[in-house]
């Protein structure tokens, strides 16, 4: 670019063959950020502002309320288990289609990102019909007699089902471009299985795993849908942050509602953060393209 | 490129991968994914099977279902249309021109992925209601949207955003540029460069985006149940009824909804897979092409 004839670049405005006046760059830059601004924005500031209506008298009350804070309790233990439940699924599936060839890989992987186009209520509909009072796997519960609808172990499933995909569609892509040679470079010179993945391919994929881990807690611990429908809302027990937010919002308490969604707010800041430090500082270490 | 392609399976195929470890993370991968994804959803086909034919036909052909699903993809698709537009919009700003807060907007756009849908459902429902910032404003136009149809394809549109961005923009980066040049200098105006050349080559994804949006849009519950009203026959969606449904332990309506839905969820997905494999192709052609050329 350095060395092409001055004149011709001052004759022949070459930019403005592959870009578009000035007037209607800035009109387009206006319009896409007052949709941004409108559509994303202002739905987030109002969120706090509606939490910090009543003063932050009410707003710490409400948020340190037993009721709020067992549901605050419920919420992270559903992420504590579905996250890493989801972690080891997501390594060894992407250890199994990244690292392998085989038959029916591809349907493999449709099947694992399933759960994204399965509606919110459906994901709870179905442990319903599996382990609800006239559930089809029912008479194998009673054997162990352990209650799993309208009772923590629902939510938990529920939980992991909508969080399914979210790790292993991050590692996977990452691990396919990255191949075999690094495995089979360690197993050659005398490594075993597990010091393989523990010391070479774990290494390789840990930012994609941190970036996957981060968007299925967040998803985790705001999913509403699929855990209204097996929680059955009982109030300092089966109630998840959402599903109190839901609650408090139908009495009309709204301060309070919106208190508890701010907190929701902010994981929600936080996850997009770190996320696009990761995106910039990794961005080579995570899957290409890979966004969503 | 292609021929890279063509011959890394066959090399990869080795009768035996030294790589071990294999038959112990397949096995965890299917019995897991049996055990919490598809067993449990054939269990709705199954519980679907045991109505017969004439009573699931008595349920989905039922007035209020109908106006549910009729109400769930009509708002979806104009959701997801609107997302076309605006997401195509936003896409292109953010890859062709410089801003300030260029980077700050851009991690906006994921907001939707992050905000738990209930959130953001009570947050519209504030902001569009009658005395909220943008219902006060709209509500002397005429123009009520919070406990109407219409705050459903506002929901849905808040929820659809980030798919339509982030499948656009991977593409409109990687267009080559030489294209442009080569319209330009053939004597195309910008317009003429834009819908005949650029447009063309960013389809396929910008379809991908649509089906995403869409089908993520006809499934969804949170965002949407506080805006809507949930008037029945008018502002009830399909996700509803079966919570409704559920609720008064009427499992045989409840199912046969949902496993309507699954079945038009599989479609989607299928559309999907085929989109993004004719996007990935598309994609690789315009890669060779540009290879050849350097």
């Amino acid at each position: 670019m350095s060395n092409v004839n001055p004149v011709v670049i001052a004759r022949t405005p070459l930019r403005s063959a592959t870009t578009e006046p000035p007037w209607v760059r800035y009109l387009l830059t206006v319009l896409a950020l007052a949709f941004l601004g409108a559509f994303l924005l202002l739905p987030l500031v109002s969120v706090f502002t509606e939490a910090l209506r009543n003063g932050l008298g009410t707003y710490l009350k409400a948020i340190t309320e037993p009721d709020a804070l067992s549901a605050i309790k419920l919420t992270l233990i559903a992420a504590a288990i579905a996250v890493p439940a989801n972690l080891v699924f997501g390594v060894a599936a992407a250890w199994a289609i990244a690292k392998f060839e085989f038959r029916g890989k591809t349907f493999l992987t449709t099947l694992i990102d399933l759960p994204f186009s399965v509606s919110p209520v459906v994901a709870g509909l179905i442990y319903v019909l599996m382990f609800g009072a006239s559930g089809w796997a029912r008479p194998l519960l009673d054997t162990v007699d352990i209650q799993i609808i309208f009772a923590v172990p629902g939510i938990v499933l529920a939980t992991i089902f909508v969080t399914f995909p979210f790790i292993a569609r991050e590692l996977i892509p990452l691990m396919q471009q990255q191949g075999t040679d690094d495995e089979q470079a360690a197993l050659s010179l005398g490594a075993n299985g597990w010091q393989t993945f523990w010391y070479v391919t774990l290494p390789n994929v840990r930012w994609a795993l941190l970036y996957g881990v981060l968007l299925c807690n967040a998803r985790a611990m705001g999913e509403f849908g699929a855990v209204s429908v097996v929680s059955g809302h009982i109030r300092g027990k089966t109630n998840t942050m959402p599903l109190h937010v839901e609650i408090l919002y139908n009495e009309y308490n709204f301060a309070a509602s919106f208190a508890v969604a701010s907190l929701l707010a902010g994981l929600a800041l936080i996850t997009l953060a770190l996320k696009s430090f990761l995106e910039a500082r990794h961005a080579g270490e995570l899957a290409r393209g890979q966004k969503h | 490129m292609t021929s890279i392609a063509a011959t890394s399976p066959a090399v990869r195929r080795m009768p035996r991968s030294p790589i071990p470890g294999f038959p112990l993370a397949l096995g965890f991968t299917l019995f897991w994914l049996g055990l919490i994804v598809l067993i449990p959803l054939a269990g709705v086909f199954f519980k679907a099977a045991t109505l017969g034919p004439a009573e699931i036909w008595q349920i989905v052909s039922s007035e209020r279902v109908l106006a549910a699903l009729r109400l769930s993809f009509g708002t979806a698709l104009l959701a997801a249309a609107l997302n076309a537009v605006f997401g195509l919009l936003v896409a292109w700003v953010f890859v062709r021109y410089e801003f300030p807060g260029k980077r700050l907007f851009d991690a906006a756009i994921d907001l939707p992925f992050a905000l738990p849908t209930a959130v953001a459902g009570i947050a519209l429902t504030a902001l569009y209601a009658g005395n909220g910032w943008i219902g006060s404003l709209l509500e002397p136009l005429g123009l009520k949207v919070a406990y109407t149809p219409l705050g459903i394809v506002v929901a849905l549109t808040f929820i659809g955003l980030p798919f339509v961005v982030r499948t656009v923009e991977p593409v409109l980066r990687d267009a080559e540029k030489e294209f442009e040049e080569a319209a330009a200098s053939l004597g195309a105006t910008r317009l003429q460069t834009i819908w005949r050349v650029i447009l063309p080559s960013i389809l396929p994804s910008l379809l991908t985006g649509f089906t995403l949006a869409f089908a993520r849009g006809v499934g969804e519950y949170g965002s949407v149940i506080f805006i809507a009203g949930n008037i029945p026959f008018v502002s009830e969606i399909a996700p509803l009824l079966i919570v409704i449904r559920l609720e008064e332990f009427n499992y045989a309506a409840a199912t046969t909804v949902a496993a309507a839905m699954l079945v038009v969820s599989f479609v989607m997905l299928l559309a999907i897979n085929v989109l993004q494999a004719w996007s990935n192709r598309h994609r690789n052609r315009h890669a060779t092409a540009a290879n050849k050329e350097t």
